[in-house]
């Protein structure tokens, strides 16, 4: 363990970790849009910046993405100086100018005092913040089903060749953890749609409720050594089978002791 | 045949020179590509039917050459009839005929080939005469034009692959880390870091493996250098990275070059080949026990891609999107593994200085830049083209010595150094050393050497809108402050540009640029605002004009000028048939007149006018 101040105060952490974790576990809170615990960082909103310096920088300080800096020792981090405030407020401007309609946008950028942007607002700007956090939970799920495409200001998270992607198991890994909820699908009757692939879901044997895709359950089955029965039956009422189980498990245990 | 010491080499290189020297003349077209472009294959061709056709003597087929870039490209296709070094250029190959007859079999100079000084429009016969070589110091581009591109025989004739010898037979690794380092050789593909330095960082790492990368992505309008050096030279590239591979302990090499240079990749490929074929590349080289092998990556010509991070993903096979850079890419690159990645002109450079030492490198350029630079010169000076110079020249040779001064005797204006995110820089910055510590401070950059002339017909707002269109158009788009801070700076040059410009705009500029630089991820962003904040540095009045009194002085931003014609109107008609709108009235050899309310200031009237008629304002 290492000792590295932050906003003033001593921490302690692992060298080597990246300096959001630490913050995170110290309760300061920076924002970080295109942060996901489940995926690798990616340093694309630059929300997270912070500035750091030390004793032997002499006076001279950086401005680093907290998500993917690793920590080392006597590191001295103001996570809210006046010019990171500065840095974000200006990213969250250009990001009401790209989103203006998204509401998670606006709250967050209400927080750093941008009430409106001073910039020229995209007109038909939708919600996607391109963060990829869809696209990396995707690849880590082992599906690569969507990318982010093009560059630039143009750039978009689509299938290939913007048709139904042949990989995607309807699993909505990625529409679920989307944080401006910008990825949109619907499930009706016995289907599911997204991404213009429509998927049949399973209906439960026990309740009749709808659970995962067909495709989700056979990849599930095919790579982590699941059986494929057990996806015939709800979460739920697995959960109902394991107490009715459990429960007979209390009652043979009882009429032995008896 | 394989190579087994450097005796052998030696060897090849006498009985290569023994050959050459019974032809008396040589005859050397150049193939770069703007050549071949021109025509220049044709000439090779009609030099070919000539000569298999009539018995010259002292003179073969063997005596004719197909050379590099000489980077006087627009006075292409150029012949040098050599020893002499008698220069044609714009040869046809109708000419062809004319040359064997009259410079080959006789010793005639042909008066009309000759090269014209645009100064004083003198003919020049001697290629050392013209101004625009007369200044130049060759080092990096020494075989172009002067060696056939792709003969290794040829390469190793004039002293190639010696450096190569030197360093596997003699030379330690850290000797030859050391040499380099004391060379004080710079990157120079735009960074300027110590390359000894990287060498030794890299080399230090233990890993499983090391990696040599030689960056040919160059990807800034205008500039190519580093393509006319992959063409013309692209043995040289291979013997630096040879002696990089050997004193950082690599095995294996890549060249990352973009699929527009389709020449420097047929030659690299050859040379490659050639290598293989006579022991220099792959296992065991010249017997001494190391071993390593070239592989070419072809890119698909994104601008980030030239970035270090982004290189090596595309050279992996992923996106090539940059990554945070706080583990450097020397310490943690391709496959993760420490890698080396130099530019193909700092790749050059590496042979001649284990050949003449660094105390002879050092020589050259200033104390804290050593060497020379080569640039693309371009723009409004009379002669364009590939230049050599030593670091430390001023931009006013550059510009008025080797290029011969701004055409038509116009006022200068400013000169855009180190490419899409350098900076343009004024008059009064002329006299400035050109060097990696100069440029960085004035708010230009060195970068990988664009050189791009103004005259006063620039206008410097809308220079920085081109420039921001082009980055943001190859912003990756992976962080937000070059995605969309980008994005912004150039709606606010365009707002500008179109008169809606307001008193706030230039504050609203500089703070987003402060931060654009201070957050982007990777350096395609951070230096984004370049173009911008140079010119607002330097031509501020020129941004306050557009703003407060609706104009562009330069006459070139449509939405604030107007065409006029003059009394001094001849009544031509040659501006009438050219206006796309028919906004000119006027019979012949009466005054025209431009009917404002049609008029869409295309300039198309002012461009044909011969009698500067045409007034803009």
């Amino acid at each position: 363990m290492i000792n590295i101040t932050i906003n003033g105060r001593i921490v302690q952490a692992e060298e080597g970790e990246y300096l959001l974790s630490v913050l995170k576990r110290e309760k300061i809170d920076v924002p970080a849009l295109c942060h996901h615990d489940a995926v690798e960082p990616y340093g694309g909103c630059r929300l997270c910046t912070v500035e750091i310096t030390k004793k032997e920088w002499n006076g001279w300080s950086d401005y680093v993405t907290s998500c993917l800096y690793p920590v080392e020792k006597g590191l001295i981090v103001s996570t809210h100086s006046t010019k990171v405030n500065e840095i974000r407020k200006t990213i969250l401007d250009l990001y009401v100018a790209r989103h203006p309609n998204s509401p998670e946008i606006k709250e967050l950028a209400e927080q750093y005092g941008v009430f409106e942007t001073t910039f020229e607002t995209i007109a038909d700007g939708d919600n996607c913040t391109l963060c990829g956090i869809c696209t990396r939970i995707c690849d880590e799920m082992g599906f690569h089903a969507i990318s982010l495409v093009g560059r630039g200001h143009g750039k978009i998270v689509a299938p290939p060749l913007n048709e139904a992607p042949p990989d995607c198991t309807g699993c909505l890994s990625c529409a679920l953890n989307c944080p401006t909820n910008f990825i949109k699908f619907k499930d009706e009757g016995d289907y599911r749609t997204i991404w213009g692939k429509k998927f049949e879901l399973i209906t439960c044997s026990q309740c009749g409720k709808k659970t995962i895709t067909k495709e989700f359950a056979q990849y599930l089955s095919d790579n982590r050594d699941i059986p494929y029965e057990y996806f015939e039956i709800c979460d739920e009422c697995h959960r109902k089978q394991t107490a009715l189980e459990m429960g007979k498990i209390a009652n043979w245990t009882r009429e032995e002791q008896s | 045949m394989q190579i087994a010491n450097p005796k052998q080499l030696n060897k090849i290189r006498k009985e290569y020179l023994a050959k050459q020297d019974q032809y008396p003349k040589k005859i050397m077209v150049c193939c770069g590509t703007g050549c071949i472009a021109n025509g220049a294959l044709k000439l090779v061709d009609a030099f070919r039917d000539i000569l298999k056709k009539r018995k010259i003597k002292g003179f073969t087929v063997e005596a004719l050459k197909e050379t590099g870039c000489h980077g006087f490209c627009e006075q292409g296709p150029l012949v040098v009839i050599e020893p002499d070094g008698t220069f044609y250029s714009k040869v046809k190959a109708k000419d062809v005929e004319d040359i064997v007859e009259k410079s080959i079999k006789k010793d005639e100079i042909i008066e009309k080939l000759l090269f014209t000084d645009p100064v004083d429009k003198k003919k020049i016969t001697k290629y050392n005469d013209i101004s625009f070589f007369k200044y130049q110091k060759r080092i990096a581009l020494k075989n172009l034009g002067k060696i056939s591109a792709h003969s290794i025989d040829e390469y190793i004739a004039y002293g190639g692959y010696q450096a190569l010898a030197k360093v596997l037979s003699k030379m330690s690794q850290d000797e030859v880390i050391q040499e380099i380092t004391k060379s004080g050789l710079r990157g120079r593909g735009g960074g300027g870091f110590s390359t000894g330095r990287k060498w030794k960082i890299c080399k230090d790492i233990k890993a499983e493996a090391h990696y040599v990368i030689c960056n040919g992505d160059e990807g800034d309008p205008g500039a190519f250098m580093d393509r006319s050096i992959m063409e013309g030279d692209p043995h040289a590239v291979l013997e630096g990275m040879m002696i990089a591979a050997y004193a950082i302990g690599a095995k294996q090499g890549y060249i990352y070059v973009r699929e527009e240079y389709p020449l420097a990749v047929t030659h690299l490929e050859k040379a490659i080949n050639d290598c293989e074929n006579l022991g220099l590349l792959g296992d065991n080289i010249l017997k001494t026990g190391f071993s390593f092998s070239i592989k070419i990556a072809r890119g698909a010509g994104a601008f980030v891609c030239g970035e270090s991070s982004a290189l090596m993903k595309s050279v992996a096979g992923e996106v090539g999107e940059p990554r945070a850079k706080y583990i450097r890419s020397v310490v943690k690159g391709l496959y993760d593994q420490p890698t080396v990645l130099n530019n193909v002109e700092t790749l050059v450079n590496v042979p001649i200085i284990i050949d003449k030492g660094a105390d002879w490198y050092k020589k050259l350029g200033t104390p804290k830049s050593s060497g020379t630079k080569v640039f693309s010169l371009v723009g409004k000076v009379r002669n364009t083209g590939l230049i050599e110079v030593p670091m430390g020249i001023t931009l006013r040779e550059i510009i008025y010595d080797i290029g011969g001064g701004i055409i038509d005797n116009r006022p200068f204006k400013a000169v855009q150094t180190g490419g899409p995110s350098g900076g343009c820089l004024p008059e009064s910055q002329l006299d400035l050393p050109v060097d990696f510590d100069t440029l960085t401070e004035v708010g230009a950059m060195m970068g990988s050497g664009g050189m791009i002339v103004m005259d006063d017909r620039t206008c410097m707002v809308d220079v920085a809108k081109y420039f921001l269109e082009f980055l943001v158009s190859e912003s990756c788009g992976k962080c937000v402050p070059c995605r969309e801070g980008l994005f912004q700076l150039l709606k606010l040059a365009t707002k500008i540009c179109e008169g809606r410009g307001e008193e706030d705009d230039l504050e609203k500029i500089e703070k987003l640029s402060d931060n654009i630089i201070l957050s982007s991820l990777c350096g395609l962003g951070k230096s984004g605002p370049n173009p911008i904040m140079s010119t607002l540095r330097y031509f501020k009045d020129e941004y306050i004009t557009h703003i407060k009194d609706k104009k562009c002085p330069a006459g070139v931003c449509r939405d604030l000028i107007t065409y006029e014609i003059l009394d001094n109107c001849t009544g031509c008609t040659a501006c009438k048939p050219v206006c796309p709108v028919n906004a000119i009235t006027g019979n012949k050899k009466e005054l025209h007149v431009i009917d404002q309310n049609l008029c869409t200031q295309c300039g198309a009237c002012f461009a044909v006018c011969n009698f500067d008629a045409i007034l803009v304002s």
